[in-house]
């Protein structure tokens, strides 16, 4: 398999009034052509940061520490994003070679343009193509995702649809510059289980079709084993755990992990007790030291969870985790 | 079960509001249609359904807070009893006590300029419960204490407070009336997993400790699984299917019911792609399909399905507290479909 993205040593802060917060802490990961990533965590983890720093869409104050890489691979060759600048080169990133979905498809469609000219504005945009030419690639992106009448839809705007149709025009609009990379930001959450079943159908159809890679940032662990390859979990700005999904929902290492999958309600057991992760994310200006969730951790180990920051370990080739649990060092 | 352990009991009722203008164009909306069902006290009643199917309406309804038009809602918890469908006056005002809501969105329910204190004591003071500032204080700090919020909690504004910080403020303000009916509308939806299971063990405590009764709107069939004793699913402003949770999820008869839970993501990652979609969305209550409401997106319609509507049949269960479904095909479903 070929790599198409790959982060390296990715830390990010923001400059606030209130000093530098930390929002992604070394983070690294990648992904290959044709797979999907689900990146999981609750709010304020990082996910949605990390994302937005692949198309380097992150705001004005943002600071990447000079040892962040994000390298894509293009047909032209490997491309390091985050030292694009100008914008004729960051178009090739963002909305070309990669494209984001988000979570509230009605706040993504501005509202008074119909759905057709924010299609054909998009092509014209990232290619030499003629208007006609982009409209009629418009209509096709309709029709394959299932839209009804897309000749018809074209000519609406994002109010005169549902909030599953306007999903769905939302995805075709992502994909009708075929990027290589699909970012998609909890693009499910707001819809109906019924919806998010159909809506789920159709990006992993077209990730086969395309061959591309998606990155799926969500919270629900079901959505997850259902859509990726790989689960990256995040918690306060740092991946914690990453391996095969199955690996990572069977056997799950790292505490946070394992929490999650005990919090949520399971159909097989309805006697099952809800856990709860006790606590809350601590708010990113009281960052703990050490291992950043000693503060909710239910294996605490003492002193070393709460100074050290735990070490990269990896169980096997594709699975690793950041704990002092499982650190050989430690001798734990 | 008898007529004593009902606080509520909704008998055809239906919620229609007028929509176009002008002398001849005028027709009416009926977001709940025809709805009967009863809310066992104590009970942690479960209202699952699309977005349209008139949950949300029918929670409000409820409340007194959406025009019934046709049908009653009798409330009886023992001390006073009401038909919902002609309160009013002073018995309203009474009603507003014993009935609230908890908000979906945390974020959005709470003054951003209003300390916790003040946010939870505005219900004593409208309602005019409580007659001296002391008084308010001491009912205050007890239903914080029972929502997990400590004194210095109460003095902070709700910004300082995480997502589920904030719900068991919103908790805490819909319970310090001393309500006996609570309406939960996706009250947990917005929360993260993690922060989820702790809100819905707080309401499940709060039920026993206070002897509340519950009616649980979700979408997340999960949810309403771990936390409710009885279910009603919701299509189009009708009740399609009601039970008892347990007998539901094990055998769900109506083929939306089973659409719905086929369609939950399952955590096994080798169990892709199983059980049957639904396609299509839910019609627009304007454009209302004729017969069956759900012909339009079942894979098992027949011409009498499109013709005739069906009624919500309890089938040979003499407790009469047992399983409810409005489809004509079900029992041959039942045996010739697996769930």
């Amino acid at each position: 398999m070929t790599a198409l993205i790959e982060i390296k040593n990715l830390t990010l802060k923001f400059r606030t009034d209130e000093g530098l917060i930390t929002a992604v802490d070394d983070v690294s990961f990648s992904l290959n052509k044709g797979e999907v990533m689900g990146l999981v965590g609750e709010s304020g983890s990082g996910k949605s940061v990390t994302a937005k720093a692949l198309m380097h869409l992150n705001a004005k104050n943002a600071v990447y520490s000079p040892e962040s890489r994000i390298i894509l691979h293009t047909d032209q060759g490997p491309v390091d994003v985050l030292s694009l600048t100008r914008p004729a080169d960051l178009k090739i990133v963002r909305g070309g070679a990669i494209s984001m979905i988000f979570q509230e498809p009605m706040a993504s469609f501005a509202p008074a343009i119909t759905i057709g000219s924010q299609m054909v504005e998009q092509l014209l945009l990232h290619s030499d193509m003629t208007k006609a030419r982009a409209r009629e690639i418009s209509i096709e992106m309709l029709d394959r995702v299932g839209i009804s009448e897309p000749a018809r839809r074209f000519d609406q705007y994002a109010f005169e649809l549902s909030g599953g149709m306007r999903q769905r025009a939302m995805i075709a609009m992502a994909l009708s510059t075929k990027p290589r990379l699909l970012i998609a930001d909890e693009p499910t959450t707001a819809l109906d289980v019924t919806i998010q079943a159909q809506v789920i159908d159709l990006m992993l159809d077209l990730v086969s079709e395309f061959h591309m890679g998606i990155v799926f940032i969500t919270h629900d662990l079901g959505v997850v084993a259902q859509t990726a390859d790989k689960v990256c979990v995040m918690y306060l700005g740092r991946v914690v755990e990453e391996g095969p999904v199955r690996e990572v929902i069977r056997h799950p290492k790292h505490p946070y992990t394992r929490g999650l999958l005990r919090a949520l309600p399971r159909l097989e057991d309805l006697d099952a007790p809800l856990i709860p992760v006790p606590g809350d994310i601590p708010s990113p200006l009281e960052r703990p030291t050490g291992c950043v969730f000693n503060t909710r951790c239910t294996e605490f180990l003492g002193d070393i969870c709460r100074l050290r920051p735990p070490a990269e370990t990896w169980v096997d080739a594709t699975h690793r985790v950041s704990c002092h649990l499982h650190d050989p060092e430690e001798g734990a | 079960m008898t007529t004593d352990d009902i606080l509520i009991a909704a008998e055809s009722l239906t919620v229609g509001y007028p929509i176009g203008k002008g002398l001849f164009n005028r027709s009416v909306l009926n977001a709940v249609n025809g709805v009967s069902l009863s809310i066992r006290r104590g009970s942690f009643f479960g209202l699952v359904g699309e977005s349209g199917s008139g949950k949300t309406t029918l929670g409000r309804a409820l409340l007194k807070a959406a025009p019934i038009t046709a049908g009653h809602a009798r409330y009886s918890d023992g001390e006073v009893n009401y038909d919902l469908a002609t309160l009013d006056g002073a018995a309203l005002k009474d009603y507003r006590k014993r009935a609230q809501l908890i908000f979906q969105d945390p974020y959005a329910a709470l003054s951003p300029r209003t300390t916790v204190r003040d946010i939870i004591a505005e219900p004593l003071e409208v309602m005019g419960i409580t007659r001296t500032r002391s008084d308010t204080d001491d009912r205050v700090r007890e239903i914080a204490a029972k929502c997990r919020l400590n004194l210095e909690h109460l003095r902070r504004f709700p910004h300082a407070f995480s997502g589920g910080q904030r719900q068991r403020i919103s908790i805490a303000r819909a319970l310090v009336a001393g309500p006996r009916f609570i309406v939960a509308d996706e009250s947990v939806a917005a929360l993260d997993v993690s922060i989820q299971a702790d809100v819905l063990n707080l309401l499940k405590q709060l039920q026993r400790d206070l002897g509340l009764t519950f009616l649980f709107i979700s979408h997340d069939l999960s949810v309403v699984a771990h936390t409710c004793d009885h279910v009603a699913v919701m299509y189009l402003g009708r009740l399609v299917e009601t039970a008892p949770t347990r007998a539901l999820f094990a055998a769900p008869r109506h083929p939306y019911t089973r659409a719905l839970f086929s369609a939950i993501p399952s955590l096994d990652p080798d169990d892709r792609g199983r059980g049957q979609r639904l396609t299509g969305e839910i019609p627009s209550p304007l454009n209302q399909p004729t017969g069956c409401k759900f012909h339009t997106r079942c894979p098992h319609a027949i011409d009498q399905c499109r013709k005739v509507e069906p009624v919500l049949e309890t089938s040979g269960d003499p407790s009469g507290e047992g399983h409810a479904v409005a489809c004509h095909r079900w029992r041959e479903l039942m045996e010739t479909v697996p769930a």
